[in-house]
């Protein structure tokens, strides 16, 4: 059996025919070829699957992509406009908040969903936060600071 | 110092493409025509089997279905490990065969029986679920000192006692000697925690057949490409090596566990002709867990003689280390010769003596995990050492500072093998009390305790070789290949540059490094740089990515290479404008007759030799192309000391590290940045050693407990304090860069820390890692 689903991609309206028990990153990677959203583990883990669906991060690992018909769905892919970083983004890579990447589109969507709803945050609680994103490489401390400082850019640009 | 050169803290190239999702990982590439293995693995520890593939054959999308049997049918051998242990008894380590599908017998929980392909990766895993195994269950083992015991269940018919070598090095009766006359002995057993690696992307392979050409394409989530070929080719005998290329594109983190050569992408590879069509496979967490060579697993008894000011006389240590159901691809050198030569530490101790047994279980195999067999030793040492003070009742840091090899004695020849090329270990010290504010840490306890905490400070001052290796050395060891490192230099004619390099970055930034040395001394400027690497089409050969070798290896042949550029520019130069060959400069990318303002940019130059109008032709060959091999004239030793302290709840157990100083000295720094996010990196590895992670097998079932990030304790954010580094530089004298390697620093270093803190702050002799809240309250409460 197969549903069509429909969605707004990174802004734009897209739809595919998925096997039912499509999962919402499978949609995302295999059908839609937006291969920045990675998969790290199958227990909901890793975070490596974080995208945003109706402005919340969730793991696209952990969601069948006919729950998303119909949603907003942002990934790693929409968030840098006309060749310039989002100032997350940019805060990763001016902090080395990222060595091999893998787990990195994760983290920085999680970090932007830290950030809309607690637009200044404590050291502690970006730590706390990020209980759901593992990273092998970094020990942590270059994202977390990565992430405080792109808290701060946001909040001067916004 | 230019703002892209050697010492600049240059943000990275390559991290633009990972932050926009441009990445492309081995899982992004999709091949037309591509079908989908799902492996059938065993959920035994140790069973006879009989397998019939009849109705997965007939499930819906399957194309194939193949057997360990239709692997020996095609003529493919096993797996090797490519590095031969010499035992006491003169005789090589027992390598028994490790096929690429399990033949009869399987060893381990996760030993692959078979193979499904089919059209999709769903259909290939339904169907995985209609082989029909016959499985006969066998006693197993699990534990390595389980495996010696006379009664203890055989891992393989041709290995007696499950022993794979019983090796030893140092001189016994001297260090005997050197207990006898010991004014005091300090004991312990440490047991070194089996560790599964857990790079965040996991293993993953395609394999694809030119049936026009004969050729096999494996892309494959690889450290070192070029050593995959050249077992694939020359052991497996899947195709020779000319007709088989390895790609290894963006890898995500590997830490060893993507060194070695698996089964999985090999049978892809195979396959793929079988089927003449693309074959993709990419591990699911709980095959990484299962399958991906774990780390570490020692257990050993350890002792330190000191005389009564505290000198050290003597170590001795006997070592009993987990290879494993089958030897992976260097498991054999990490007990071994990445070991057991480490025992000097940073001391002048007169005598050493360490031997090793080596042992087969029914367990994943185990090989090389970053720091490989430099964690297992510093932590030996460095928790000998911190007990001995203890013992002593001598300040730690100064019982370490009156047996350090002293800064004016090297070359250091050690008791074990190893010349210390250079090293300044006092400097390290006093870099790391002043970072930590030694002098204020019983003021920082007592405060502690009046918050009802207790603080206990921990040292560890490791060393590690690395920039592996002088290829005569290691031969003579007995590894099956030379350990240098390739490099070209390949000027475009429009004066940009591609540097293939046979280092491969799975992480560490070497297309930002590399091209920082390339920019420093051809003076091209670095956006005009590209580095290339992970792919054996593309680079001239090559031996890859472990024990922090890529800058002093893979760096050191760029360098050599750069040398050979400069030589050829220089004499085009000369021609071009007139001068003798000796009087042409070479500075800041500029050609220049000595005395004269009469001068010719490096672009220019390899203008003028790809369009050589006029051109010293009868001399020189046209094109600005320079290829080098480099092969290192010694390992190289980074060397520092960690110092931590933390806080232990008493009532729970709960251990908070408070504060985290690292204090290295890895010679030069190309890109500080790089190397503090190295440092953190691997001291994140080595915490999560010592209080989280460990490997656990149910020992009677040898089901594994510990198969999903649920049930095996990853470090995480809020684990750790901001971590502290600061260097100091003793450059390396024997290779052209003066570096020494960082990449595995801390994950050596920070095991030992924490645990000396640990135990400091509990006050007992010894707790086994992981240090769970668990452990921890009950040796609080065992010893209070």
């Amino acid at each position: 059996m197969t549903v069509t689903v429909s969605m707004t991609l990174n802004g734009k309206k897209v739809s595919a025919q998925v096997e039912e028990r499509t999962l919402l990153v499978s949609l995302l990677r295999d059908h839609l070829r937006h291969t920045g959203t990675h998969v790290g583990c199958d227990t909901s883990q890793c975070g490596a699957c974080v995208v945003h669906v109706n402005n919340r991060s969730v793991k696209s690992c952990t969601m069948l992509a006919s729950q998303a018909d119909g949603a907003d769905v942002l990934t790693i892919e929409g968030l840098a406009k006309n060749g310039e970083l989002h100032p997350m983004q940019e805060a990763f890579r001016d902090n080395h908040g990222l060595q091999c990447g893998f787990c990195t589109p994760g983290m920085v969507m999680s970090a932007l969903d830290l950030v809309a709803n607690n637009p200044d945050p404590s050291e502690r609680e970006v730590r706390e936060w990020l209980e759901g994103n593992l990273c092998r490489c970094t020990g942590y401390h270059n994202i977390v600071k990565s992430i405080l400082a792109g808290a701060k850019a946001m909040r001067k640009g916004g | 110092m230019s703002d892209t050169g050697i010492g600049a803290a240059v943000r990275r190239k390559e991290d633009f493409r990972f932050l926009t999702g441009n990445g492309r990982y081995l899982d992004d590439i999709n091949l037309p025509g591509q079908c989908y293995a799902y492996f059938v693995r065993s959920p035994h520890a140790h069973a006879t089997f009989s397998i019939s593939t009849g109705k997965a054959e007939k499930a819906p999308g399957v194309i194939a279905v193949f057997t360990g049997a239709d692997i020996a049918k095609a003529g493919l051998g096993g797996l090797i490990c490519g590095w031969v242990i010499t035992g006491k008894n003169g005789e090589p380590h027992k390598a028994p065969l490790h096929p690429l599908l399990a033949v009869d017998t399987v060893r381990y929980v996760g030993d692959p029986v078979a193979v499904v392909i089919a059209e999709s990766h769903a259909q290939a895993k339904d169907a995985a679920e209609k082989v029909e195994v016959d499985y006969e269950p066998k006693p197993s083992v699990i534990s390595p000192t389980a495996a010696l015991e006379k009664s203890a269940p055989q891992v393989h018919g041709d290995a007696p006692g499950n022993l794979c070598y019983d090796w030893e090095i140092g001189d016994k009766a001297a260090t005997d000697a050197a207990f006898k006359k010991a004014h005091h002995v300090t004991k312990l057993e440490l047991v070194n925690n089996r560790l599964i690696p857990n790079a965040i992307e996991p293993r993953s392979a395609i394999g694809d057949y030119n049936s026009g050409t004969d050729e096999i394409t494996l892309y494959t989530t690889s450290q070192n490409p070029h050593v995959a070929r050249l077992v694939i080719s020359a052991f497996v005998q899947l195709t020779p090596e000319h007709k088989l290329r390895v790609v290894a594109p963006d890898i995500g983190g590997g830490f060893g566990s993507k060194i070695f050569i698996y089964s999985e992408e090999t049978v892809s590879a195979w396959a793929a002709r079988e089927l003449k069509r693309p074959v993709k496979w990419t591990a699911e967490r709980s095959e990484s867990f299962m399958t991906d060579a774990h780390g570490r697993d020692h257990v050993s008894q350890a002792e330190l003689a000191l005389d009564k000011n505290g000198k050290f006389l003597g170590m001795r240590v006997s070592t009993v280390a987990n290879l494993g159901a089958y030897l992976s691809t260097f498991a054999t050198c990490v007990p071994t010769y990445l070991y057991a030569t480490l025992m000097q530490g940073q001391y002048t101790t007169e005598a050493i003596y360490c031997e090793v047994k080596a042992v087969f279980t029914h367990t994943t195999p185990v090989d090389a995990l970053r720091g490989a067999g430099r964690p297992e030793a510093t932590y030996v040492v460095e928790r000998l050492v911190e007990q001995a003070a203890r013992d002593m009742k001598m300040d730690a840091a100064e019982l370490r500072r009156i047996n350090f090899i002293p800064s004016d004695a090297f070359p250091y020849q050690t008791q074990v093998a190893l010349q210390y090329d250079s090293g300044n270990y006092a400097g390290s010290m006093d870099q790391a009390l002043k970072l930590i504010d030694y002098k204020g840490f019983a003021k920082r306890k007592q405060q502690s305790k009046a918050e009802g905490k207790l603080r206990g400070i921990g040292f560890s001052a490791y060393i590690e070789a690395c920039g592996i290796a002088p290829s005569a050395v290691v031969g003579s060891l007995g590894a099956g290949v030379g350990l240098y490192e390739s490099a070209e230099i390949r000027f475009n004619p429009t004066g940009n540059v591609t540097v293939f390099t046979g280092s491969h970055s799975h992480g560490q930034g070497h297309e930002t490094t590399f091209a920082q040395l390339v920019s420093d001394k051809l003076g091209v400027p670095f956006d005009n740089i590209d580095v290339v690497h992970g792919d054996t089409a593309r680079i001239p050969f090559a031996m890859g990515t472990y024990g922090s070798r890529s800058l002093a290896v893979g760096g050191s042949a760029i360098a050599k290479a750069i040398d050979k550029i400069v030589a050829k520019g220089r004499k085009i130069a000369a021609h071009t404008l007139e001068a003798a060959e000796e009087d042409i400069e070479f500075k800041d990318g500029n050609f220049t007759v000595k005395g004269t303002d009469r001068k010719m940019d490096i672009a220019s130059v390899a203008f003028a030799a790809y369009v050589p109008h006029n051109y010293p032709s009868e001399e020189l060959e046209p094109g600005l192309d320079e290829s080098a091999f480099y092969d290192p004239a010694n390992f190289t030793f980074p060397a520092g000391t960690h110092v931590c302290e933390v806080e232990v709840d008493p009532d729970t157990g709960v251990v908070d590290i408070v504060k985290w100083v690292a204090a290295d000295d890895f010679g030069n720094l190309v890109n500080p940045m790089i190397v503090e996010g190295q440092v953190h990196g691997g001291v994140a590895h080595g915490v999560g050693q010592a209080l989280l992670e460990g490997c656990q097998y149910e020992p009677e079932s040898g089901q594994l407990l510990t198969g999903s990030f649920m049930d095996y304790g990853m470090p995480r954010a809020d684990l750790f304090p901001a971590i502290e580094v600061a260097t100091q530089v003793t450059p390396c004298p024997h290779n052209p860069l003066g570096v020494k390697g960082c990449g595995e620093a801390g994950a050596i270093a920070a095991p030992a820390a924490l645990i000396n803190a640990i135990t400091d702050a509990i006050g007992t002799s010894n707790i086994t890692m992981p240090a769970t809240p668990e452990k921890v309250w009950r040796a609080l409460n065992a010893a209070g």
